[in-house]
């Protein structure tokens, strides 16, 4: 195989995964230092992609592809998009911080558990990067298996069962796109998907129009459980609360991405018509799921809770911004991902951070910490003003560019969406009153301290992203628009061929 | 109709072809004369004496191979597809003998008879996967079944292990009693035992013997169905592989099991292969019952063995899927997933036969609370076992069932491989709750007192991990050759 900056980036975190097993495991120390360096250079070797990937040219880059089995033929075929590309650094740079931020209150295992983040990694990136479906299904599964030892051993009270339901819910889901990826090859004599798309475009592959919807289904709802859509998100209140800190942020800021990421990358090029025949009923799904959750994180007296359901909420965004059909909604989309990727994980840093002083999640428990911890509260509150969408943070340009798509679709969408910022305006303002403002009492004044500088190295970087990404998207938006624009020209052009319900030549006489 | 084949004595050719039995039995005689010269002494022996017999078997069956072709008048047929398996049964012997060291040596029982008759019931295993003939098929079935009939009740102060062994045997019996009818109504119908003639016959005649041939057909698949205890014939497998000492419970749930899967593909998919058609609901139905009810009875069972004993059954499920996709792929997809199977079942067994201690006390999942930390090693490997058995990727378990799902969906059985796959979903929660146990609770009573691993006992549980691991990365290896018998198997 060819050593490229690519296969790196991937196979670091694997590398430092095996390594990591055979680390003492009397001293925890080495373990969290050993993490933080391979995350560490992880990170700047993904920044190298930067410099490797051409963001005027669009499409895939810096690809391998490697045979791995004969047959059938699978092979290990990789790449990175102006999409992706932006996925595998938001997890490579949530890596380091999800070690730092772990550093203290992971006492227990620590060995294992830092092993464990770093196959997490390396699925996560796998997912992004994977070209082969098959390929990218092993991906998927293997980013299961770290997540659920992490909530299930390092969580709370009712990781157990958290941990298993996480486990269920995705493996129920997954298994039915594993029928319909093997369905595919079954009809394509290939797993790549670069060949797939290219078949369906040529007129080579066809599937008919009940075909497509089922394979269409079987890939939605494994993804759709993933990002989670409504109402299939029961999973993820239970996931996020029982994690610990660093599997909140992994999950939130990477997990769910996934999800959005395979509706993106392939439901849409792959089942373009089964896909728009849909976009109504998700979208309302997606509608629904915006309020739902604002509405539910409102009452949530836990932090970490309210956390949870906002992303639902956002994440309702993020499909509505796809459905939209729009090239807008889908720019909006993917930046929508990436934002949430940051504040949301942000907040968790800060929900943990403030978990390991006080040692509670209820919002009760707290009250004037921003008396008792300045700097922390500071943070905190750009982060909340990001997470609601102000103008100049990273959350507005994802919102706007959504809502501008989803009223080009429709604009009653966009009317109802626009209720989910209003609401999750309520909900994070009222969060950060009642947990910062007012008279500390004694457990917050005697117990929460302000930033430590291991913990401002994990925030500063976030909050450097939010001011970024809301000062001047033109630094991430140009490659994604690239991608979204071909996904929106693959979705739209290939609709005839794909759909066997006019015979071809009457498709050809109607061009 | 006369007899076509008849016995003139044999030559040397012959002699080759049916080497790997000749080195069982042999050694397996052996064993029992030295009993009472070595006995007590050295017990250890036996299990040396039993691992050089098994991989000289597998040379043997290497060898066989390379002289490949039929023997003694076309009652054996020595090709890839027999080879592979008579290699798949003697890898199970090999992976049954490593970790019962130290289970005889606990429970103080005999080694000589323990190995003879191991050996014994895999040389007729490998005499089934090599036989081209009805009437080798029921001896090869027979030799395996009553040693394993002896096997199953080998403690025999052990109630439990009495229970099993009757259970067994007397169940079993009365299953290779259809078998052996279903061979005298083929021979009534045909007058040949041998199975390519046979083939010949229902393929000329068109409907050769008719309903008959068709009885015929479905008294074998009681048999054979219940060797491989597919639903509706696995009422004996949760007690037998409970009550059966556990590293004759990974013998069976592996090795009879590839043996008689075998025998299943042989008949059905040569013999029997122009009467296709009217067995293919029979199997559709065996199919998803013996998933559904393995995995769904599985979901209650505290019992470790018993877990593992309905999880076997459903494994058996997803087995019959590929034999009813009814293609190359299909018989490619049964040899791969056994050869998987083998390694992560009889992985997962030794595991178990470990924490289980002296006198098998400790078989309840409660006895794995926190044996990630009191033996973290022993967990990995059965934590690689169990995602293995769930079909997560890259373990070998996933790659079996994608391809029995894929040779399933390549014959257009569309409603069968989602439920598959569904089954296969709720398969998870059960084998979850034994990784919850290990990793998620804190140690218990019970798993501080497991003995330490012997470094023996690591390559017992090293061989199988390696196996699992290796044929999910490069399934190739053993995916090709399958392959290229299974195209061979006409």
């Amino acid at each position: 195989m060819t050593v490229t900056l690519l296969t790196v980036v991937l196979f670091l975190p694997l590398a430092g995964f095996l390594a990591a097993l055979f680390l003492p495991r009397r001293s925890p120390d080495a373990s969290r230092r050993f993490a933080l360096a391979v995350s560490l250079v992880t990170f700047l070797a993904s920044l190298g992609l930067l410099a490797w990937f051409d963001r005027g040219a669009g499409g895939e880059q810096l690809s391998t592809d490697v045979p791995w089995i004969a047959s059938p033929n699978i092979h290990f075929a990789i790449s990175v998009n102006g999409v992706s590309l932006w996925l595998v650094l938001l997890s490579t740079l949530l890596a380091p911080i999800c070690v730092l931020i772990s550093w203290r209150s992971i006492r227990t295992r620590a060995k294992e558990f830092y092993a464990f983040l770093l196959l997490l990694e390396f699925g996560l990136i796998g997912v992004f990067l994977a070209q082969d479906l098959f390929l990218f299904y092993v991906f998927w599964e293997v980013s299961l298996v770290p997540m659920y030892f992490l909530i299930g051993i390092w969580g709370h009270d009712r990781r157990i069962y958290a941990a298993v339901k996480f486990f269920l819910y995705t493996m129920a889901g997954s298994v039915l796109m594993l029928a319909a990826i093997v369905y595919l090859y079954i009809h394509a004599h290939t797993f790549s998907y670069a060949a797939i798309l290219n078949q369906l475009s040529s007129g080579e592959l066809r599937l008919g129009a009940e075909e497509q919807m089922l394979l269409f289904l079987g890939f939605f709802v494994a993804f759709a459980i993933k990002v989670p859509l409504f109402p299939l998100h029961t999973w993820l209140p239970d996931a996020h609360v029982e994690a610990p800190v660093a599997g909140s942020v992994m999950l939130a800021s990477v997990m769910l991405k996934m999800g959005a990421y395979g509706i993106l990358h392939f439901c849409l090029p792959l089942f373009p018509s089964a896909a728009r025949q849909s976009a109504g009923w998700i979208a309302t799904l997606a509608i629904v799921g915006i309020i739902y959750g604002a509405l539910v994180a409102m009452v949530q007296p836990n932090m970490k809770k309210l956390v949870a359901y906002s992303s639902v909420s956002h994440l309702g965004f993020v499909v509505l911004g796809i459905f939209s059909f729009t090239q807008q909604g889908l720019d909006g989309a993917v930046y929508q991902m990436l934002n949430h990727g940051i504040s949301t994980g942000a907040l968790f840093v800060f929900v943990g951070l403030l978990y390991e002083r006080r040692h509670s999640l209820e919002i009760a428990d707290y009250g004037g910490v921003a008396t008792a911890a300045p700097w922390l509260s500071t943070a905190f509150l750009v982060t909340t003003l990001a997470s609601i969408g102000l103008p100049a943070l990273n959350n507005f340009v994802g919102e706007f560019l959504v809502l501008q798509g989803a009223a080009a679709a429709h604009f009653k969408w966009a009317v109802w969406a626009s209720l989910g910022v209003i609401l999750s305006a309520c909900y994070m303002l009222w969060l950060y009153q009642r947990v910062f403002y007012g008279v500390a009492g004694d457990e917050v004044r005697s117990r929460v301290s302000d930033l430590r500088p291991r913990e401002w190295a994990a925030v500063i970087p976030l909050l450097i992203m939010m001011v970024w990404m809301g000062v001047y998207s033109q630094s991430f938006l140009p490659p994604v628009g690239k991608v979204t624009a071909q996904v929106l020209a693959q979705s739209d052009v290939n609709v005839p061929y794909r759909v066997e319900t006019r015979p071809r030549a009457e498709v050809a006489r109607a061009r | 109709m006369p007899v076509d084949i008849v016995m003139t004595g044999f030559t040397g050719g012959d002699l080759v072809r049916f080497l790997p039995e000749i080195v069982l039995t042999a050694m397996g005689t052996l064993l029992m004369v030295l009993d009472p010269l070595l006995g007590k002494r050295r017990p250890a022996a036996f299990g040396h004496l039993s691992l050089a017999a098994l991989v000289a078997g597998i040379a043997g069956a290497a060898l066989a191979y390379m002289h490949g072709g039929l023997a003694f008048g076309g009652m054996l047929r020595v090709d890839a597809f027999a080879t592979f398996f008579r290699v798949l049964v003697m890898g199970v012997g090999i992976l049954t003998v490593l970790p019962s060291y130290s289970f005889l040596k606990r429970q103080q029982a005999e080694a000589g008879e323990f190995h003879a008759l191991l050996l014994f019931s895999i040389a007729g295993q490998s005499m089934m996967a090599a036989a081209n003939d009805l009437i080798v098929i029921f001896i090869g079935l027979e030799i395996s079944s009553i040693a394993s009939y002896v096997l199953a009740g080998y403690l025999r102060d052990d109630r439990r292990s009495n229970e099993a062994a009757l259970k067994y045997f007397l169940l079993g019996s009365f299953a290779t009693a259809f078998f052996l009818y279903g061979v005298a109504v083929v021979y009534g119908c045909t007058g040949t035992v041998n199975l390519t003639t046979v083939r010949a016959l229902l393929a000329t005649s068109g409907s050769a013997g008719g309903t008959l041939m068709g009885a015929a057909a479905a008294l074998m698949f009681v048999g054979l169905g219940f060797k491989v205890s597919a639903a509706p014939f696995q009422m004996w497998a949760p007690d037998v592989y409970q009550g059966a000492p556990t590293p004759v419970s990974a013998f069976l749930s592996a090795g009879p099991k590839a043996a008689a899967f075998a025998v299943f593909l042989r008949i059905f998919m040569t013999a029997f292969a122009p009467l296709g058609r009217a067995w293919e609901p029979l199997m559709w139905m065996a199919a998803l019952a013996s998933m559904t009810i393995g995995n769904f009875a599985a979901l209650r069972q505290t019992n470790l063995k018993r877990m593992l004993a309905y999880s076997s059954i459903a494994h058996a499920g997803y087995v019959l899927v590929a034999l009813r996709a009814r293609s190359e792929a299909g018989v490619a997809a049964t040899m791969f997933y056994l050869a998987v199977y083998a390694f992560m079942n009889i992985g997962a067994f030794a595991v178990v036969s470990h924490i289980s201690g002296r006198g098998e006390r400790r078989q309840s999942i409660d006895d794995l609370a926190g044996l990630g930390q009191t033996q973290p090693f022993t967990a990995a490997m059965l934590g690689i076992f169990l995602l293995s058995l769930i079909g997560v990727p890259p373990a070998a378990g996933f790659f079996g069932k994608f391809y029995i799902f894929k040779a399933a969906l390549e014959s257009h059985l569309v409603w069968l491989t989602v439920l598959g796959l569904l089954n296969s979903a709720v398969a998870a929660y059960y084998y979850l709750r034994l990784l919850v146990a290990m990793y998620f609770r804190d140690p218990a009573d019970g798993t501080a007192a497991v003995e330490p691993l012997t470094p023996a006992f690591r390559v017992a549980l090293i061989l199988p991990a390696v196996g699992t691991l290796a044929l999910g990365l490069v399934p190739s290896w053993v995916l090709d050759f399958a392959s290229k018998s299974a195209a061979l198997l006409k």
